[in-house]
């Protein structure tokens, strides 16, 4: 092996991502006086908050009545009873507070007449628990993720938070069980890092890019997940995928469900609303997981759109085109760049795309990681924090609302770096890193730099991207998930015969691509095996071979860890929390999932 | 007589042509700006033939076939696809823009040349090193100053106070503009350029801003601001279609105001 040097950093906190819930944890890192460092491996207003539109969930009742409790039931219900109750407490409380700190730091939201923050309506989100839809989405215009990542960037400079940028991490610097920080490559330089660490904050971001359409960004690998599995840590309710209704067919980028919280509605070839038949009550603002299966048995039965059928049409063209101008804005761009359709007079194309991961690394809602030791599953791994589409809390359980997973970022970004101000002490003495720790982070690197074999990276992530998108697609059968795990096994059992060209250490997207590939790799395996592990149906896994939920047997959370050396999947399970956090509100009992 | 001498590594020379692959249908040659900083050689222009109909319809998809299926070895930034991270700015056919939101077929000429964006230190290939870019933004103090205590709930704002941020709040911070403008070639160190300063503008009218004085103090500098000579380059090329050269402008005239 080539030699390589560490050059050592030595902070109280380092995270790991600089997206909405990244910032938000090391700003309040920085803000309780803890020496912190976020390294990012791309510049923190390009990570994936930016692409979110639609907006911000929050009960502040600018639009009408509303209630913390109100977004908590629809948050359960969403979730199909399997998000941890007390966590969903945690998040819906605070909601509201996290948003007027957004609007402090300067986020541009949009207004209603008398100067508020305008609310709109999205799938799932109602009032009085279930009976009708209400507005409860803050948004700026259709780009609450821009607006809110740039304003979230402003304030990190505001308070000076120490940025490493361009830094890819490449894993976790483990203990005996215990973290004790992270090791990154710099990209502009080639040089290697160590930093270490008390806590190190995973905000990572999700793994679409595991299929082969996804609205996700190509930098959308789950490296914390990747290296988490690694570390041999478990993975939580990975089968848990979520299919976004509204993609643009052929390109895959995003249609917010705002779309449709403004007035827009899909149709059929027959020109039918059919959602008025999947969801008699709240039609096409039902949650994403039901309008996702609503169109693919449209397109199944033979009433898609287009020459093939294939697809479904998202009509705005009813809607006043000045309310898409001042709304929509966004969106109406997309559609005319990606489709060539002008949205006042012409339908969008779309067709469910994979979105967003519900899975991550299993934490409490204090942000810590947590594995199953023994009986206990809840033992807390010291050293590390999950937070944001990393994490799983689990607030969204088997299905998220939209506009649920900004409010999560921020409200779990802050519940992070409380904790870490509460548990450790600034300047603390840390434990000597002993080589023998990062001495394997090199040895990767290095074989992947060198890797000489006969499949180069791209054809290796394309035959992983086909099989997740053929096999753990909207709706799954047993025989779809026995061969998504054979082709799955196949691929990874490729990954030795990888052939990565550039042999460079500056700059060498070729090698960060097959990093993020073997991360990808991992990850879609523990999705497959789990989804083909849980039978039953539940939020977004819908396996056809077991079409009902089953509450005695599988109301539990998936544990899966990874062996990275045979590619085995071990699986055990995790009690879903259905208590709540204080007696304000009593634990919602499972009922059927109907709107 | 004086002999100027180009500084290291601006000639380019002619590299590797990529013939188009066996069984390819009709091809466009895309001549592509190389630059390996550990060779130590310079630059070079690679030329591929590309069928482009085996990729998408955008130059982010081409540069991305020829990653996957010709030379893994092209580097190039890339992130969300879709127009608004801003992560694959570059200069096509003599254009700054966005590779994921320009067509290639909307290219003009033969060949299509892609190289860095303009004036600006290349770390490798089409990756610019924006640290001044970056800097520059960071200055202009892009966050919300109050003096007034904050409220429970939020600063109300009148929609037509709202209404000002609009063609401002957008900006994505590729660097298409800046890097398009002749004033921000000749003084990069001193002229904020367009960017930055559209951003200052974005809080300056914020009606829940109250620094508006220190942030007109801030720009009023034979440099900073007044290097504009409204070229507009910037308004022509943004791929957001924006016109920072008509905040500056505001800017301008908010810094005559409050003399007379």
């Amino acid at each position: 092996m080539a030699a390589y040097e560490w050059i050592d950093h030595k902070f109280d906190v380092v995270v790991v991502g600089a997206g909405g819930s990244g910032l938000r944890a090391a700003l309040g890192c920085a803000q309780a006086g803890l020496k912190t460092a976020c390294i990012t491996k791309v510049f923190p207003t390009r990570s994936h908050t930016v692409a979110a539109q639609g907006g911000i969930s929050a009960s502040l009742g600018n639009m009408g009545e509303d209630d913390w409790r109100w977004h908590m039931y629809d948050t359960v219900k969403g979730s199909d009873w399997l998000g941890d109750q007390d966590a969903i407490e945690y998040l819906c409380r605070n909601a509201p507070a996290a948003v007027y700190e957004l609007e402090h730091w300067g986020v541009p939201f949009s207004r209603t007449a008398d100067g508020k923050i305008y609310q709109r309506a999205f799938g799932g989100m109602t009032k009085n628990y279930g009976e009708a839809p209400i507005q409860r989405t803050c948004a700026a215009a259709d780009r609450t993720g821009h607006a809110m990542l740039h304003t979230m960037y402003g304030q990190s400079l505001a308070h000076n938070t120490e940025f490493f940028i361009e830094y890819f991490a490449l894993d976790l610097i483990m203990d005996e069980g215990s973290c004790r920080g992270v090791t990154a490559w710099k990209l502009d330089d080639g040089s290697l890092h160590r930093f270490q660490a008390q806590l190190v904050i995973l905000a990572t971001g999700g793994y679409g890019r595991a299929y082969f359409s996804a609205t996700s960004a190509h930098t959308c690998t789950g490296d914390g997940g990747g290296m988490a599995l690694r570390a041999g840590l478990p993975l939580q309710d990975m089968e848990f995928v979520q299919f976004h209704p509204t993609g643009i067919y052929g390109a895959g980028c995003l249609i917010t469900e705002g779309a449709r919280g403004e007035g827009g509605y899909l149709t059929n070839s027959e020109g039918e609303r059919f959602m008025e038949r999947y969801a008699p009550t709240v039609k096409d603002l039902a949650p994403r997981d039901m309008v996702s299966r609503a169109m693919t048995m449209e397109i199944r039965e033979g009433r898609g759109v287009g020459p093939k059928k294939d697809h479904i049409f998202l009509h705005l063209d009813h809607l006043d085109p000045k309310i898409l101008a001042e709304r929509l804005p966004g969106i109406s761009e997309s559609a005319k760049i990606f489709a060539g359709v002008d949205v006042t007079k012409e339908p969008i194309p779309v067709l469910p795309t994979v979105h967003y991961n519900m899975g991550g690394v299993p934490t409490n809602f204090y942000s810590e990681v947590v594995t199953k030791v023994g009986k206990d599953p809840d033992k807390v791994v010291p050293g590390l924090m999950a937070v944001g589409e990393a994490a799983c809390v689990s607030v969204h359980g088997a299905n998220r609302l939209g506009s649920n997973s900004l409010i999560d970022l921020v409200v779990f970004g802050r519940s992070a770096a409380l904790r870490a101000a509460d548990t450790i002490k600034a300047g603390a003495t840390q434990p000597e890193l002993k080589p023998a720790m990062t001495d394997p982070h090199l040895a990767r690197l290095d074989r992947f730099r060198n890797a000489n074999g006969g499949t180069p990276t791209a054809e290796l992530r394309l035959e992983m991207q086909k099989a997740m998108q053929e096999d753990a697609a909207v709706y799954r059968t047993s025989e779809a998930l026995a061969s998504g795990v054979a082709r799955m096994q196949a691929v990874n059992a490729k990954r030795p015969d990888l052939k990565v060209s550039d042999r460079s250490l500056v700059w060498n997207s070729d090698l960060m691509e097959t990093l993020e590939l073997d991360n990808l790799i991992g990850q879609a395996i523990v999705t497959v095996v789990g989804a083909g592990n849980r039978t039953e149906s539940r939020g977004a896994h819908a396996h056809e071979n077991y079409p009902n939920r089953d509450d005695k047997t599988w109301m539990k959370h998936t544990l899966a860890w990874f062996d990275d050396k045979t590619g085995k999947v071990k699986i055990d399970y995790r009690p879903v929390h259905d208590y709540t956090l204080t007696n304000d509100i009593a634990p919602i009992p499972p009922k059927a999932r109907v709107y | 007589m004086a002999e100027f001498r180009l500084p290291k590594n601006s000639r380019i020379t002619n590299g590797k042509h990529w013939p188009a692959q066996p069984g390819s249908g009709k091809t466009r040659t895309f001549r592509i700006y190389r630059y390996d900083p550990d060779s130590g050689e310079n630059p070079r222009w690679d030329s591929y033939e590309v069928d482009t109909s085996q990729c998408g319809p955008m130059v982010l998809d081409v540069l991305i076939h020829i990653k996957n299926t010709i030379d893994p070895t092209l580097t190039f930034r890339r992130s969300c696809r879709e127009g608004i991270c801003g992560s694959c700015a570059m200069n096509i056919a003599g254009r700054n823009t966005l590779a994921c939101t320009h067509g290639h077929a909307e290219c003009p000429g033969d060949k299509v040349a892609i190289s860095p964006l303009p004036h600006m230190p290349v770390v490798k290939d089409l990756v610019p090193d924006l640290t001044l870019f970056y800097a520059q933004y960071a200055s202009v103090e892009p966050w919300l100053q109050t003096e007034t205590p904050e409220p429970q709930k939020e600063w109300r704002q009148d929609p037509k106070d709202r209404e000002k941020l609009d063609g401002l709040y957008e900006c994505i911070l590729c660097a298409c503009c800046s890097t398009s403008c002749p004033s921000y070639w000749w003084n990069p160190e001193k002229y904020l350029g367009p960017a930055a300063l559209l951003h200052a503008y974005r809080w300056i009218i914020d009606s829940r801003d109250e620094a508006t004085g220190h942030r007109l103090d801030e720009l009023e500098d034979p440099f900073k601001l007044y290097r504009c000579h409204t070229i507009m380059n910037c308004a022509q090329v943004c791929p957001k279609g924006l016109n920072p050269a008509k905040a500056i402008a505001e800017v301008k005239k908010m810094l005559v105001d409050r003399v007379v």
